[in-house]
């Protein structure tokens, strides 16, 4: 008698363990690989799950195993057509390949490279891995404000607003059960029957023994009536709640981006990379994401992601006008107690000479207090990374953020000038920080 | 196909499947099963598995319990990348040596698929497991199923307990030298203690009785040297600790300086395992032939008393070929000879040459030919044989030339192949030979043994392999393997190649110059 049995309901991830212990394992040459593959491509393409292929090397599973070439050997092979005993066949020259049979390498040492999917969860976490975002003090449990009730079973004690009436009502008509309380049925029916005997006009004595004998029995219903109530204090039954912090998940990020004359093709390029790199890293943290996208020339207004990147403006270079505009927006939209705000600008260094002031005094003043983080990158031409190799050189706009970057731990700012920089200047931005 | 007459209503039509259709095909296969061919097995627990979980079961070695490991996880990324890319196929089944017979079916097959499977795993391999030699001396059916338990919440509990990253290397270096985990001959019987004193008692005794002063008195033979001290202390050591020792995983169990008692248990359960496996690598041929000839003779049967429709005898046969395809050595799908189809076709053979011989193979098989009774013969192969004998056995002239076989053989010093035997007359007994060889574990493992080792000296593990034919050893994975070996032996390990026919040392590697 066999036993059919299925299965196919159980548990399917049986080897989730044996998956994690490899990634692990493999961990050092996977993280090159992930790392490469996002130098390589464009950032929004490694968002799926990503193809990743790792050298063996280090996962091999070696064995002992016969040389392949040398010594003496006799191989059997079917589907002969052509030889006969004592044919000679010239060996192939030597390196090209090792005669016939395919050496089968089940193992997967045959090949210099192994390929196997990530998947999306796991690429990221490899991708962000070590990455923390700076100043998160802020935002750790125990100091959200945030709080929110939620549910937590059903309680005897509460306000009256949070009666359960289904539960309560049930629990009240266990008891009566329990207690073997009158249905107020049986005492209609025994007032029903009396009123019908009253009503005779000349009742048998028959009829008025039982008449007695029912005013008896109404008598002693109403009294069990009365000693078991119908709702006892004791049925009821609340509705609990509990005050549960809520994280704060939501935030907000600002673009700023100088879209003047001076940023061409290229710094826009550069530009859009190291946005959308802050917003991936954001969005693995956040629910809930906004963008605001700021230009400016030598006024700043607030537009949609494609006017932001692609349409062109003339005109100066005010830097304070961004700032004011992203604080006017900051306080009309995006309450600091609510939101966590993030601020990204790019620039190719250039300002209005004597605006650089304005800005230090924005920034420290009024906006650095209420964000979680203010990053900056100026772009450069390559030539004028040699230039300003030394980080205390530079236009004026770069020498006053300095002075704020001396102040405030949560203020970044870095020079950058080929995409290839991008990706170390995002580290260095958000490589955790010491606590 | 006049002759058959329908007797029956067919078990199934379509494709669809559930328990109770499965049943009824079960009762019928298991009647032809026991009653036609007298096949004997283990009771049959059918899984129902979905694709998703035979990845899960690939991973684990077919087993359905296994301790976790990451090359397990490697194996896994790789076969779900493969069956997601759509490069390979699902097999439709997973049959598991035990007691009860487990066999995982996969969901997605049809009703026939169903059929074929359950002739093929849970009876084929099921008799096949339970009736051969090999399997009985090696495995332990009832016993695995625990086993494996206990092993997977050891090493789960070692790893609570010592880190992930201690068990891991403990495996890893075990794994390295699983194939070296297995002891090839049975061992005789252990002394208890008591017969172990009472035997040495004897010897004494033995040694008391005949001593006679006189012998050391002889004269020395000038030309033989008396062996030195040392030699004499190294010839004692060997002995003591019963070396030479194939068994490499069983040694540094025993004997290794270095490891902790989990240690040793781990490399315990490691070979354990191995062990299990050895049946399987030495009977892949017999194991295959036998589920495959068992599942051709079975859905024959069943259509022939009109149990199942056209239909699905064609999609099963249409399986089946698929199964027992051998492509010729020129093909591009060639990859060795295929041991499901020198498997069945061997016992498709036998069953012939049992009914209806020719002249050859009334030379070739006097005690079988024309006996006409097939099924005895072939539970005889079954139960008696692994792939190497069989092959030695059975392996007919009518065979190879269906197969046309040919040998190939390369000299190391000459600059061309030559084929030495094809299928003719002069050629069959070479063919056979040389084909039982290639499936001679002892041939075709590499021999490695430990040879010595000075415990109270510099505690060197000395390896040996025994070269045969002059093929040496793949240099780089044999230096990472005894890099896992000095892992465990926990000093330097040395391997010396000897040459089998001249016993000339051919190379030696030491882990300290690695």
């Amino acid at each position: 008698m066999p036993y059919f049995i299925d299965r196919r309901l159980n548990p399917k991830d049986k080897s989730l363990g044996n998956r994690q212990r490899f990634l692990r394992r493999a961990r050092a040459q996977i993280k090159e690989a992930v790392n490469k593959a996002l130098k390589n491509r464009n950032v929004s393409d490694t968002l799926s799950g990503e193809t990743i292929s790792i050298p063996t090397k280090g996962i091999a599973e070696p064995r002992f195993r016969l040389s392949p070439t040398g010594g003496d050997r006799d191989r059997i092979f079917p589907g002969n057509k052509e030889f006969d005993a004592g044919d000679r066949l010239p060996k192939p020259p030597k390196g090209g390949g090792e005669g016939r049979g395919k050496k089968g390498s089940d193992q997967g040492e045959g090949t210099d490279e192994f390929e196997f999917a990530l998947s999306r969860d796991e690429f990221l976490d490899l991708f962000f891995e070590d990455l923390e975002l700076p100043e998160l003090v802020k935002t750790t449990l125990k100091e959200l404000e945030n709080i929110k009730p939620q549910r937590a079973g059903i309680g005897t004690t509460g306000t009256p607003t949070n009666i359960n009436v289904i539960r309560t009502m049930r629990m009240a008509m266990g008891r009566r059960l329990a207690l073997k309380r009158p249905r107020s049925d049986d005492v209609m029916e025994v007032e029903r029957q009396i009123f019908a005997l009253e009503n005779k006009s000349s009742p048998t004595s028959d009829e008025r023994e039982k008449l007695a004998a029912l005013h008896a029995e109404l008598e002693e219903l109403k009294r069990r009536q009365k000693g078991v109530p119908y709702i006892d204090p004791l049925d009821i039954r609340y509705n609990q709640f509990v005050q549960k912090p809520e994280p704060s998940t939501k935030a907000v990020m600002f673009c700023l981006m100088d879209v003047s004359g001076s940023m061409g093709e290229r710094e826009k390029d550069l530009a859009k990379r190291f946005f959308v790199l802050l917003h991936l890293f954001l969005k693995r943290r956040y629910e809930r994401i906004e963008v605001v996208f700021i230009r400016h020339t030598h006024q700043a207004q607030e537009v949609d992601e494609e006017t932001f990147f692609y349409s062109r403006e003339t005109g100066g270079t005010v830097v304070s006008t961004a700032l004011r505009e992203m604080l006017s927006i900051v306080k009309d939209r995006y309450s600091p107690g609510e939101w966590n705000i993030y601020a990204a600008q790019a620039s190719d260094g250039d300002n209005f000479a004597g605006d650089a002031e304005k800005c230090t005094a924005l920034l420290s003043q009024e906006l650095m207090p209420m964000c979680q983080y203010y990053a900056y990158v100026e772009i450069l031409d390559e030539r004028e990374m040699e230039l300003f190799r030394n980080s205390e050189e530079g236009a004026a706009l770069w020498r006053c953020y300095r002075a704020v970057a001396a102040d405030w731990k949560n203020f970044a700012m870095k020079r950058i000038a080929t995409p290839a920089d991008i990706y170390p200047v995002f580290r260095e931005l958000f490589a955790k920080q010491p606590s | 196909m006049a002759a058959r007459k329908k007797k029956e209503k067919p078990l199934f039509e379509g494709s669809e499947w559930d328990f109770a259709t499965m049943q009824r095909a079960y009762d019928a296969i298991q009647e032809v099963a026991f009653e036609d061919l007298g096949l004997d097995i283990y009771p049959n627990q059918i899984e129902i598995i979905s694709s998703e979980q035979m990845l899960d079961a690939y991973a684990s070695v077919g087993l359905p319990l296994m301790y976790k490991h990451w090359s397990f996880g490697k194996h896994f990324v790789r076969e779900e990348r493969m069956y997601s890319k759509g490069y390979t196929g699902l097999a439709y089944e997973i049959v598991i040596n035990s007691n009860p017979c487990i066999s995982y079916n996969l969901e997605d097959n049809t009703m026939a698929m169903q059929t074929l499977v359950m002739a093929h795993a849970a009876f084929g391999h099921n008799h096949f497991f339970k009736n051969n030699n090999v399997f009985r001396q090696w495995t332990d059916a009832e016993g695995i199923l625990d086993y494996l338990q206990f092993a997977k919440s050891y090493v789960s509990q070692c790893e609570d307990k010592h880190g992930h990253a201690a068990v891991e290397e403990v495996l890893d270096s075990a794994h390295a030298i699983m194939d070296y985990g297995v002891f090839r001959y049975r061992r005789p019987p252990k002394l208890s203690l008591r017969d172990q004193i009472e035997r040495e008692r004897d010897r004494q005794e033995y040694e008391d009785r005949t001593f006679s002063d006189l012998w050391r008195t002889l004269p020395k033979r000038p030309d033989k040297e008396e062996p030195s001290e040392a030699e004499e202390a190294a010839t004692e050591r060997r002995r003591k600790l019963k070396l030479p020792e194939e068994n490499l995983l069983y040694f540094l169990e025993k004997n290794s300086p270095t490891l902790e008692p989990w240690q040793r248990e781990i490399l315990r359960i490691v070979r354990n395992i191995s062990q299990y496996f050895y049946a399987q690598k030495q009977t892949k041929v017999m194991n295959e032939g036998c589920a495959t000839f068992v599942h051709h003779y079975i859905v024959n049967t069943l259509y022939d008393r009109g149990l199942l429709t056209e239909g699905a005898l064609l999609e099963i046969l249409h399986s089946h070929s698929n199964v027992v395809f051998q492509p010729g050595y020129d093909d591009r799908r060639f990859s060795g000879v295929n041991p499901y189809a020198l498997g069945f076709g061997m016992m498709d053979d036998i069953k012939r040459i049992s009914t209806e011989p020719t002249d050859e193979d009334k030379d070739w098989f006097p005690e079988i030919a024309g006996t006409g009774d097939w099924r005895e013969v072939l539970k005889d192969a079954w139960a008696n044989y692994r792939d190497e004998s069989f092959i030695r056995q059975y392996l007919s002239p009518h065979m190879m030339r269906q197969l046309k076989l040919f040998s190939l053989t390369d000299r190391e010093d000459d600059s061309h192949y030559t084929v030495t035997a094809i299928h003719n007359e002069r050629g069959y007994e070479d063919l056979r030979n040389s084909l039982a060889q290639t499936y001679d574990l002892s041939m075709v493992e590499p021999d490695i043994q430990v040879g010595d080792v000075d415990l109270r000296g510099d505690r060197r593990l000395r390896l040996q392999h025994t070269m045969r034919d002059g093929i040496r050893l793949d240099s780089a994975t044999r230096d990472e393997v005894m890099k896992h070996i000095k892992v465990l032996w926990g000093y330097d390990v040395t391997m010396a190649g000897i040459d089998r026919g001249s016993d000339k040392k051919v190379y030696e590697v030491s882990t300290a110059k690695m």
